[in-house]
């Protein structure tokens, strides 16, 4: 299985370069299947749409304001979440206080809870009657169910484990001396976060929030139970292909897709060179940034 | 406690710092995660009991369970045997495009579900999918139906397995498989007896992490499914049917059901990160 193959057993039926051990071959045939056989579909069907046409269906005033609202807020989100997932971060990794452990495990909820079951509460409580929702409304006379605000509230739930998880190991895995020398030499606590401890965390903090990023703008099941799915109000580009596919539009669906699988690709390229970066700052910290 | 230069170097930036952030960390999780985790179980208990055990015994209830535990029991056999033969394959060796092929199997956790349910009709549609005369000539149905649903169900849980098990196999080498072998063992026995059991706690751990998110996979279903009520509705599907017409508590019920799966399985994973003494798993799984 996972030894170099030994020639004897295989020189009859197979040419030199096509000797693949078992696990080679069950790897290959199901990626095949699983995904290259739909990614290539959407590809091929993408690419008979046409440049011209693609690029007209792609940048239609509808679709072009789902992008608005779906890379903006879901950037508004991720942002959030890289302030304040920094500060949780810090909260769990440096600092003792009762309820620690179940803050740890709380921050994993949003991948374990699934997207339908955080779509209906995110609703209800921020809902006209709900528990943050009547308070909101009473006092700044705030709507957040179904509308752009709540889709941001959707968007930052579900993104917010990433910073968490990805700032905390690097933050356990600083070296508290260099603090503490900072300190001695007369540095104000400010100073010591700022210039020492904060540009250690940058490749840690990026890599969380493009992740958080990229799965905000790919996320569904929570979004549209507390959108109201409104065209040019808080309709998100996943609703939209839905709706394409439910009006028989394949064409437009086809192309808005394949919007999406790009940027996906464009963002697993970025968090990729985040997280080699942030390899090269662990080796040598001092040619960072 | 008392200011003593230890405690004091201990609490950089500032000691009162170690009350500020805990709070704001607390009322940020609390305001974003636990409310709504408890909204549910409010909701769901809001008319007390009886209602509720009523609600869970309705026949749709029942037949949307049914459908999403037959997508995950396809599913997670699937991508359970890709892992561990894409492991083998592919951790302790160095090969030119070793790292493209580890970024391309962790490529559904970056595309949107909706996408991956749009590329499945797009290749099985009988009337626009690129197979959809083949699919349809030998009488299949794979789109608005449970097969296209299993299969959504399968790319959208597809790295979790690998992603376990892949890092693992790197830090053990090859010393024990090779002394197997010097001693007469097969590859299928290597297999069973030495690799297998050696990454048993990464197995467990993509088990784990398999089945809950199938068990709670809401887009990539819905664009497939059709969303027929009774046939092709699964659990999440049905607790956002019943919330779009207003059948608000029998959503609760059914997003009681599916939050407990969600809760079970983030028990067990922490029970696994216990037992494997506090080897904490720090990369986030979409």
């Amino acid at each position: 299985m996972t030894q170099p193959v030994t020639p004897r057993r295989r020189s009859l039926a197979w040419p030199s370069w096509l000797q693949l051990s078992w696990s080679w071959r069950i790897t290959w045939l199901v990626l095949a299947l699983v995904l290259f056989l739909p990614l290539g579909a959407l590809a091929l069907k993408a690419g008979a749409v046409g440049p011209s046409q693609f690029w007209q269906l792609a940048t239609t005033p509808e679709a072009l304001a789902t992008y608005r609202i779906s890379f903006g807020l879901s950037l508004l989100a991720a942002l959030t979440n890289g302030v304040f997932g920094v500060v949780i971060a810090w909260a769990l990794v440096r600092c003792s206080f009762p309820g620690r452990r179940l803050l740890d495990s709380l921050i994993d909820l949003p991948f374990a809870l699934p997207t339908a079951v955080a779509g209906l509460a995110l609703a209800a409580i921020y809902s006209s009657n709900g528990w943050l929702g009547a308070p909101l409304q009473a006092m700044f006379g705030l709507k957040v169910s179904f509308t752009w605000l709540g889709v941001a509230i959707a968007m930052v739930f579900i993104s917010l484990p990433f910073v968490v998880r990805s700032v905390e190991p690097v933050l356990e895995a600083l070296d508290r001396d260099q603090e503490e020398a900072a300190w001695c030499l007369g540095a104000t606590p400010r100073q010591t976060l700022t210039k020492v401890v904060l540009p250690q965390l940058m490749p840690a903090i990026l890599s969380g929030v493009a992740q958080g990023y990229s799965r905000a703008v790919g996320e569904y099941g929570s979004v549209v139970m507390i959108s109201s799915n409104v065209p040019f109000k808080d309709l998100i580009t996943p609703t939209l292909i839905i709706q394409k596919l439910e009006e028989y539009d394949f064409a437009s669906a086809t192309v808005i897709g394949m919007v999406m699988l790009l940027f996906s690709l464009l963002s697993l390229l970025v968090i990729n060179g985040l997280q080699v970066w942030g390899r090269h700052w662990e080796a040598n910290p001092a040619q960072g940034v | 406690m008392p200011h003593t230069l230890q405690s004091r170097l201990k609490a950089i930036p500032r000691p009162s710092a170690a009350l500020i952030i805990p709070l704001i960390a607390g009322l940020y999780v609390g305001v974003i995660i636990l409310l709504p985790a408890l909204e549910v179980v409010a909701g769901a208990f809001a008319k007390g009991i009886g209602p509720l055990v009523q609600n869970l015994g309705s026949e749709e209830l029942r037949s949307a369970i049914l459908l999403t535990l037959r997508c995950t029991l396809i599913a997670v056999p699937v991508n359970t045997i890709f892992g561990l033969a894409a492991a083998t394959a592919i951790a302790r060796r160095q090969f030119p495009g070793k790292a493209l092929l580890l970024s391309v199997i962790d490529l559904p956790f970056s595309i949107s579900p909706v996408v991956v349910g749009l590329m499945l009709v797009l290749l099985y549609s009988p009337t626009n999918g690129l197979l959809g005369g083949i699919v349809s000539g030998l009488g299949w149905k794979i789109i608005f139906s449970w097969p296209g649903m299993a299969m959504a169900t399968i790319i959208v849980t597809f790295p979790f397995m690998a992603r376990e098990v892949i890092p693992l196999l790197e830090e053990e080498g090859w010393d024990q498989e090779e002394a197997a072998r010097t001693l007469g063992a097969s590859n299928w026995q290597v297999f069973w007896k030495v690799t297998l059991p050696s990454v048993r706690w990464a197995v467990v751990y993509g088990l784990i992490l398999t089945t809950a998110r199938a068990l709670g996979e809401f887009g990539a279903v819905a664009v497939v499914s059709g969303n027929i009520a009774g046939q092709t509705q699964t659990l999440p599907l049905f607790v956002e049917d019943a919330y779009k017409q207003y059948d608000t508590e029998l959503a609760y019920g059914a997003a009681l059901v599916l939050g407990g799966v969600g809760l079970v399985s983030l028990l067990l994973k922490l029970a696994v990160e216990q037992l494997l003494g506090g080897a904490k798993e720090s990369h986030p799984t979409s």
